[in-house]
């Protein structure tokens, strides 16, 4: 397993919306697990975020969205991200939550994230698979 | 892989950037390389530290401080450090909320970066990554120290110009007469000036800076007092125009070679410890050290004792 204290996490809620609730809960959940949090607040672009990810050098990326603006807010970011060459899942984990209905999660998945968690997902479950996913990544392969 | 990122580095990629940050953060044999790779890049940018407690509005400041550097056509890098929690590893840095707009400018390179057990209110990779930043082309970089209390003053060996924030209503005269954090400031700020109490701090920092106007006289820079209200824009000018006359007078009178010379020092110092345990923690066996341990319990063995064997056994050193 790769050493939690060591791994960046990006919290990042793009769009309108402002109920981060949910991005705060997960933030200091995986704060209290072990992980190194950054959280970039509310109403970002996915050019804000795509940057942060860079600057910041993170690891993984959660992604909250509420506002019904996935199926175009979440593809900006992964395509902006492959433009800078970063790879979902190559070189950094995406994840998302939030209000996202099951045929779009689906579609989400196919297009590059990770996974798409739902309201109700166990806080446990995302750590899991954070564990269980981070060593797919190009920098930790072989740790 | 190093060399690769250093040469991308210094053509300006960010990401090689902030690869290069989270190299000297992670791990000690890979900071030892790239450091004494780029240090010949180094010494161009200036470095102002933002320093307060936790609530005062450093990161506000900030982001207002960034964007008059940005006026003047400067590249600014900024290191944010927040707390790493002692009893989890995890750290929430939340920081970069308030400098948010700067993220897309190509012109400014933001870090959060976790204190990973330092309680200077650094990080202990602080001054490496302020290395990168330097190579990388920053003309100045601005490193937020975690909210502070009395006794966190590492910035002080890091920062060409310390600006120390503080906000009304702290507590009285006598808070600001103690030692420590209140002797390390080269500008304070009262944030929040709008706030009642505002005159009262600023009299009160005032009549303690009287105290000592002859030491002010004969070093010719006294720390200037500026009242800002952040999130309004009040006094922000103000507070950069201080930060200009700092430097210009340290650069004129040459208090700032003193303050390379003792940096440097510092930085040896730290290293040459920092080194000397890892090796003494390398080479100690846990069995050696138990025994040594059940001694002292035992009363059979006095702790001074027992660290002259340790170091005997280990570095072979007597003291």
């Amino acid at each position: 397993m790769v050493e939690r204290s060591k791994v960046r996490v990006l919290i990042a809620k793009p769009g309108l919306d402002g109920h981060d609730r949910g991005a705060k809960v997960i933030a200091r959940a995986l704060r209290d697990a072990g992980f190194e949090v950054i959280y970039t607040g509310i109403r970002q672009t996915p050019e804000q975020i795509v940057e942060s990810v860079i600057q910041e050098d993170v690891d993984v990326l959660g992604i909250s969205i509420l506002s019904g603006a996935h199926m175009v807010l979440i593809p900006k970011i992964l395509r902006l991200l492959e433009e800078k060459g970063l790879k979902p899942n190559e070189d950094v984990l995406v994840i998302a939550g939030g209000i996202i209905p099951p045929d779009d999660a689906q579609e989400l998945e196919k297009m590059g994230v990770a996974k798409v968690f739902g309201p109700g997902s166990p806080i446990n479950e995302i750590i899991n698979f954070i564990d269980e996913n981070l060593p797919k990544l190009k920098k930790f392969r072989g740790s | 892989m190093i060399d690769d990122l250093i040469e991308r580095m210094l053509k300006g990629d960010k990401k090689a950037t902030a690869r290069l940050i989270t190299l000297v953060e992670n791990d000690e044999e890979k900071a030892r390389e790239i450091v004494k790779k780029i240090y010949k890049y180094t010494g161009k940018a200036y470095i102002i530290g933002i320093t307060g407690p936790p609530g005062s509005g450093k990161s506000t400041l900030l982001d207002k401080l960034i964007k008059q550097a940005r006026n003047e056509g400067l590249i600014v890098g900024v290191i944010a450090i927040d707390p790493t929690s002692p009893f989890t590893g995890g750290a929430l840095l939340g920081d970069r909320i308030r400098m948010q707009r700067h993220s897309t400018d190509p012109g400014v390179f933001i870090r959060s970066m976790a204190t990973r057990g330092s309680l200077g209110g650094l990080a202990k990779a602080t001054n490496d990554a302020i290395k990168v930043l330097d190579a990388y082309g920053c003309d100045i970089i601005f490193v937020e120290t975690v909210g502070v209390g009395q006794i966190e003053v590492d910035i002080v060996k890091t920062a060409d110009t310390v600006v120390l924030v503080t906000v009304p209503g702290l507590g009285d005269d006598i808070q600001a007469i103690k030692a420590g954090l209140m002797e390390i400031a080269d500008i304070f700020v009262i944030n929040k000036a709008d706030k009642e109490g505002a005159d009262a701090t600023f009299f009160e920092l005032n009549l303690m800076l009287d105290l000592e106007k002859e030491k002010w006289e004969r070093r010719g820079w006294r720390p200037p007092i500026v009242e800002t209200v952040a999130v309004t824009m009040k006094g922000i000018k103000d507070l950069w125009e201080a930060i200009k006359r700092h430097r210009k007078f340290l650069e004129e009178s040459g208090e700032i070679d003193k303050k390379k010379k003792f940096r440097a020092e510092e930085e040896v110092k730290t290293i040459v410890s920092d080194s000397v345990a890892r090796k003494i923690s390398e080479k100690l066996k846990d069995k050696e050290l138990s025994k040594l341990i059940d001694k002292i319990v035992k009363r059979e063995m006095d702790p001074y004792s027992a660290a002259e064997v340790v170091l005997e056994e280990t570095l072979g050193v007597k003291i």
